[in-house]
């Protein structure tokens, strides 16, 4: 492969995770509630992942990912949706819980044996004919199948949010759940909905970083990568293709590494690992004033 | 005997987390989510430990107090950045500080691999502080530091602050409405903001400089266990009363010395702390939203 090819498949592997979930997020967000919690979800479906797969194999390990980023979700809910506690809060706490639940968890039944649990891991598998595609074939069609079903993920809820009248109900939640109350919406199950949605896509996440891509379960594996997916959503402006762009820049920052290593540059590999931190922010301070988020998001007025 | 070092530990272990809740709690009570204490205290112990490492024999009444203060402008300019940031580009603070938590944590990992390093070029780390930098021991045969009085003492100013001055009214006012505090009171809500912001920066970069001046001795990687998100329970817990700040932070220094002491004794992992102080988050949410009283103050800002 040629650098460039190494870099353009390091984008797309960095950038499967975060996209799943900031899309997760996105649509939560649009439905006006902000989830800090989805960090939690990530490690939580990290380590659901990794029980799940050491069980039953690959899927097995995906559906407990999933799963388990919807109960964080769903403890998240509770509080922020249907005790509409400050949402800020709420999330902070269900990522500290999720951080100290699977850290516990696995000290306790994993790591004290010694010996880790080997888990099947997903290969990479190309697509063939459009794998042969010069420079991007590879990168894009050379992954492992989770990060397929993104393509199909991501254009199909554009199509839910922006065609469909279930799609309209949750942006008009986002924008005022009490104009939507009004329009016979039931808000609060909207968002409900929408942040277990969000929940088990941020599951997802956690189970492509250990299923597809590290192949063990490490505490605190998801290294603020929920975080990340709640900036990206904002750069990406609430929008399933805008997110999934932003995912790529993001990505593509951090994939930077390749290159400069490839070109023989010493510089302090600290810098390439601080270098999308510091991206995200320039680049959340240059969409200023051009963004519009959900009218109503992140406020906790009853509904 | 043995209980009596443990209780200097627990103090010890509570000092900074007394520090970095007073920082959460100041900037709560204003409105701004400054999840960012942990850079905050990162960047601060990486000044101090810059600055105690050059200091010449200097007496430690002056070079202790050097040491503070390069700690506390180190993390009021970490924290501005994010204000910077919140005042021209409106970039949401949480983000932001979120953000600048990782940035922190990757330079203190490249600063004590070069320009900082100890001089043998061995160990990721500064050279420790000498004798005469180190932060007095309070109570003998502990390791209990002036921190803990330092600590204590800003407790009390920001308390008095709060109750008896135009600025701890001012603070109060923009975190209990925005838009009345404007109207009504006739107050600069956006600089009040920014100034509190850089305070609650200030506070946990002093965070960082206590643990390096009275314990570590020197910086590393991993020198914070997450003080600064414990921060955020802490302050919680204390209802964002800067007294109570003092009893929540002890608790959880309690909680933590003692959750490694019973990961020795009986295996238990000490991450349960962690465990135990998201629930007790929780459980302020929950009884404050059933009770319908009012534990925190009213926040009505939106993200837009």
């Amino acid at each position: 492969m040629s650098t460039l090819e190494t870099f353009l498949e390091g984008t797309i592997r960095t950038a499967t995770p975060l996209a799943f979930a900031a899309i997760g997020e996105t649509v939560a967000e649009r439905a006006g509630v902000i989830n800090i919690g989805l960090e939690g979800a990530i490690i939580a479906g990290a380590f659901g992942a990794f029980v799940g797969a050491g069980i039953g194999g690959i899927w097995s390990g995906y559906a407990v990912a999933g799963i388990s980023g919807f109960t964080m979700a769903a403890i998240f809910a509770l509080f922020a949706v249907r005790l509409r506690a400050d949402q800020i809060i709420a999330g902070t706490a269900v990522s500290l819980l999720a951080l100290g639940l699977t850290a516990t968890l696995y000290r306790q039944f994993f790591s004290v044996t010694g010996a880790g649990l080997t888990i099947p891991t997903m290969a990479s598998r190309e697509i063939p004919g459009l794998s042969g595609i010069p420079v991007i074939g590879q990168a894009l069609f050379a992954q492992p199948p989770i990060t397929y079903l993104l393509y199909v993920v991501i254009p199909a809820l554009w199509w839910w949010m922006y065609r469909t009248h279930a799609g309209l109900a949750l942006r008009a939640v986002g924008e005022s759940p009490r104009a939507a109350t009004a329009a016979g919406i039931s808000s609060t199950k909207v968002q409900l909905l929408a942040v277990l949605f969000g929940g088990f896509m941020g599951g997802i996440a956690g189970g492509v970083l250990v299923i597809a891509q590290a192949g063990t379960f490490a505490e605190g594996m998801s290294a603020g990568r929920g975080f990340i997916a709640i900036a990206i959503v904002v750069l990406g402006r609430w929008h399933p293709i805008g997110v999934a762009a932003a995912a790529l820049t993001f990505a593509a920052a951090s994939a930077l590494q390749y290159l400069f290593q490839a070109m023989g540059w010493a510089i302090p590999y600290q810098i390439f690992l601080g270098l999308p931190y510091v991206v995200t922010l320039l680049a959340l301070a240059g969409v200023a004033g051009k963004v519009s988020a959900p009218a109503s998001l992140g406020r906790w007025k009853r509904v | 005997m043995i209980e009596y070092i443990l209780l200097g530990d627990a103090l010890v272990r509570a000092t900074p987390l007394i520090l970095t809740g007073l920082a959460v709690a100041l900037a709560f009570r204003a409105g701004v989510f400054n999840i960012g204490a942990e850079g905050q205290l990162l960047v601060g112990a990486a000044a101090s430990a810059a600055v105690g490492t050059r200091l010449g024999a200097i007496p430690s009444v002056i070079s202790i107090p050097l040491l503070l203060l390069a700690g506390a402008v180190a993390g009021g300019i970490w924290a501005g950045i994010a204000a910077e940031l919140r005042r021209r580009f409106a970039v949401l603070e949480i983000i932001s500080t979120i953000m600048l938590n990782f940035i922190a944590i990757h330079a203190v990992s490249f600063l004590v691999r070069g320009p900082l390093q100890e001089p043998t070029g061995i160990y990721p780390q500064t050279e420790s502080l000498s004798d005469i930098l180190q932060l007095p021991i309070i109570a003998r045969g502990t390791r209990l530091h002036l921190g803990f009085v330092i600590a204590v003492v800003l407790a009390c100013v920001l308390a008095w602050t709060y109750r008896y001055t135009t600025m701890g009214f001012r603070v109060r006012a923009v975190g209990a409405g925005r838009r009345a505090a404007a109207s009504a009171g006739n107050i600069n809500v956006e600089r009040t903001s920014y100034r509190v912001f850089l305070l609650s920066g200030a506070l946990a970069g002093l965070a960082g400089s206590v643990e390096v001046g009275g314990v570590t001795f020197a910086l590393y990687e991993n020198i914070s266990p997450g003080y600064g998100y414990t921060a955020i329970a802490v302050a919680l817990i204390a209802g964002l009363r800067p007294l109570a700040v003092i009893g929540s932070g002890i608790f959880f220094g309690i909680l933590e010395t003692g959750a490694t002491a019973l990961q020795r004794e009986f295996g238990i992992p000490s991450s349960t702390a962690s465990l135990i102080e998201a629930l007790l988050i929780l459980v302020v949410l929950g009884v404050g939203k059933t009770r319908g009283a009012a534990l925190l103050p009213t926040w009505r800002r939106g993200f837009a």
